[in-house]
């Protein structure tokens, strides 16, 4: 074979090859079940609801192997308290652990302050967790993969292959993440993924007394919660990172970052 | 399972030791990122500052600068394991480690860090051992030549003769092939040291939830910055190995100060005076590179007021101020810069300046690393750093001062023993340029 005849003959396998190879990409079954999976979690919280009982929080940290006196849980409770006189305070005492138990608010260093009833303003509270983002910034950086989003949305740790080095930490612009004390691996709110796949609430869900957390599939227009979103005004947090969270806010205050 | 970890008494969070939160902070944060993520950039700096002052003589030729780049390029090799110690300090699970090399995850900066680092090894080794070939053979040959060979020597003749990689022939035609080989080897080191530093410098301004890190300009300031430090470490060094060795000259201690050729302390003297004089032109040639970029960085910062300067300038104006404006710019660029600039310079004024721009350098990496998480992500909030200076566990002494300073003594041990292979001062006629 000449080399002039062999080129020829390779650009016409080349050429005869690519079509059907493209058409196999074309139509990569994984991409197209992950387009339109049948199942997409998420949350919805009503700040009007909460009242900062830290119930979730307690439900959280025994559901999910947090230890109780560890200052890092996987979801929390701030209080926001606005005085006429044009001041805001916010704090979140042990993540709200016990509920908001001291009417003084928490300025960290052991300090606290008293705000007189009179000047108090308006005062709510807002429970926040890992919003579990469509295009989640924690997953991006995790140089080994061992953060992922499932297909139902769902955004995990491996536990087993986590080097700990922080990015996601790091990433994360809702501070959602922290190091396991005990486990010594990024860890983070799973909405309880492995009660979701039993049919069952989030233990913080199960516990909120006052339906101030709700969980529910996107994907799925009949479910109230996708209702709520899809006709109720609600909002997300930290929209500017475009990290399209998939926790939704019933009366969030532009306040709330 | 239930409670079976809240049983365990390990309830300290990493990083509570040494954060102090004050106002409203999120309940899990805390500083992530100490000490070792500040020597992380530091010691990659010095690695690529280094290697870019060794390339000036390979690449660009210039002449003067022979002795103190074939120096910075056996330093440059003793700095780049020190790279990865700080990084594997840090690691919750150090023995993981090796995971980012077993199932790289692209997307993130951090995946292809050990694909850099490692390419750029074996560049600097390549290059080493193209300098050094002829010297390896001469060795060996010597060594094999000698009749009564102590154990040590016979050590050391094997050794050198493995270095050899074989490769025995020093004809002239050879030694210009590797004197080709070397200037390549070079060229492509002066891209891939900067990547590797650019590199580090888009790990952290990459991190778009972080409002003091995320900026373009980052790997930029980083790159300048590193071969700052890079070159000044190294006149360092080079001014500090070169008085030790006119101290061995002067009493005759070591073995070459025996040596009837060997030079003698005014030809040590007059060489260190003219390749520190240079390299220290290049040394304030990238400190004003480094500069500029870093007050563009802080004036757009002011001059735009984005919903994040009310908590930065908290920051920097005032909780840091005098990190930042009297510890790095103050002592660690403006004074050194006026000991260099004004006129009458002298090799002890430039050392002097030298050890400050070092200074300055670590107070830089240490205000973008620490200082980035100074604020919360509230914005309503402030945390701050205490260095664990007493270790009281495994953890406070791997993130604390003494973790912090093995790191950065192990790689003027490891130039003791790589120069004792590869001597960084050799005579003309055994080097190969």
């Amino acid at each position: 074979m000449e080399r002039r005849e062999f080129l020829q003959k390779c650009i016409l396998v080349i050429a005869g090859a690519s079509v059907p190879l493209s058409a196999l990409t074309l139509i990569d079954p994984k991409k197209v079940f992950a387009e339109n999976p049948d199942i997409q979690w998420a949350f919805l919280v009503d700040t009007n609801k909460c009242v900062g009982c830290g119930f979730c929080v307690k439900a959280c940290k025994t559901e999910n192997d947090i230890p109780f006196d560890a200052n890092v849980s996987r979801t929390w409770v701030e209080r926001y308290v606005y005085t006429k006189d044009d001041k805001r305070y916010v704090d979140s005492p042990q993540a709200a652990l016990n509920g908001f138990t001291d009417s003084r608010i928490d300025l960290g260093r052991g300090e606290y302050k008293e705000i007189d009833k009179a000047n108090v303003g308006k005062a709510f509270f807002v429970p926040k967790l890992c919003n579990h983002c469509s295009s989640p910034a924690c997953t991006q950086v995790c140089p080994v993969g061992a953060t992922y989003k499932t297909d139902d949305g769902v955004v995990l740790v491996d536990r087993t292959w986590c080097i700990g080095c922080g990015y996601c930490i790091m990433a994360c612009p809702y501070g959602a993440r922290f190091f396991h004390p005990v486990a010594k691996v990024a860890d983070k709110c799973t909405f309880c993924y492995h009660r979701l796949s039993k049919g069952l609430d989030s233990a913080c869900v199960n516990a909120c007394p006052f339906k101030a957390r709700r969980m529910g599939n996107i994907h799925d227009k009949n479910d109230p919660i996708t209702q709520i979103i899809m006709n109720e005004r609600v909002g997300v947090l930290k929209d500017e990172f475009g990290t399209k969270p998939q926790a939704f806010y019933i009366g969030l205050a532009q306040e709330v970052r | 399972m239930v409670g079976e970890i809240a049983k365990h008494a390990a309830t300290v969070v990493h990083g509570e030791a040494w954060t102090i939160k004050e106002l409203f902070t999120l309940p899990n944060e805390y500083i992530y990122w100490s000490i070792q993520i500040v020597m992380y950039p530091y010691m990659t700096g010095l690695v690529a500052g280094a290697f870019v002052l060794s390339s000036l003589y390979h690449v660009f030729g210039i002449e003067k600068l022979k002795e103190i780049a074939r120096f910075s390029l056996v330093f440059s090799f003793a700095l780049l394991p020190v790279a990865m110690m700080p990084l594997t300090l840090h690691l919750q699970q150090p023995f993981r480690g090796i995971n980012v090399m077993m199932t790289p995850h692209f997307t993130s900066a951090i995946a292809a860090f050990g694909f850099v680092f490692t390419t750029y090894g074996c560049i600097v080794a390549t290059e080493l051992w193209l300098v050094y070939r002829k010297y390896f053979v001469q060795t060996a040959v010597a060594l094999k030549a000698q009749k009564n060979r102590s154990a040590v020597d016979g050590f050391r003749m094997l050794l050198f003769s493995a270095l050899t990689l074989g490769a025995w022939d020093i004809s002239n035609e050879a030694v210009e092939k590797d004197h080709k080989a070397c200037k390549t080897m070079a060229a492509i080191g002066i891209p891939v040291a900067c990547f590797l530093h650019g590199y580090a410098g888009f790990i952290f301004g990459s991190v778009k939830a972080n409002a003091l890190w995320m900026t373009p300009l980052m790997p930029v300031i980083f790159i300048c910055s590193a071969v700052v430090s890079g070159v000044a470490l190294c006149i360092l060094c080079y001014v500090v190995v070169q008085e030790i060795r006119k101290f061995m000259a002067k009493r005759k201690i070591a073995r070459w100060a025996k040596d009837p050729a060997a030079p003698t302390i005014e030809e040590l003297e007059g060489a260190k005076h003219e390749e520190v004089m240079i390299a220290s032109n290049y040394l304030m040639y990238f400190m004003i590179a480094a500069l500029t970029l870093e007050i563009l960085d802080l004036i757009f910062r002011g001059y735009t007021q984005v919903k994040s300067w009310d908590i930065l300038r908290e920051v920097i104006m005032e909780r840091d101020f005098t990190k930042i404006f009297i510890m790095q710019y103050g002592l660690g660029n403006i004074l050194p810069f006026l000991i260099m600039v004004l006129p009458g310079r002298t090799v002890r004024r430039t050392t002097i300046a030298t050890v400050l721009v070092l200074f300055g350098v670590f107070m830089m990496r240490y205000n973008v690393v620490i200082g980035g998480q100074a604020f919360s992500l509230s914005f309503s909030g402030f945390m701050d750093y205490t260095l664990p200076i007493i270790p009281h566990d495994l953890e406070t002494f791997k993130e604390g001062l003494f973790g912090a300073l093995s790191v950065a003594v192990t790689p003027f041990v490891l130039f003791f023993f790589i120069n004792k292979v590869m001597p960084a001062f050799l005579k003309e006629e055994e080097s190969t340029h």
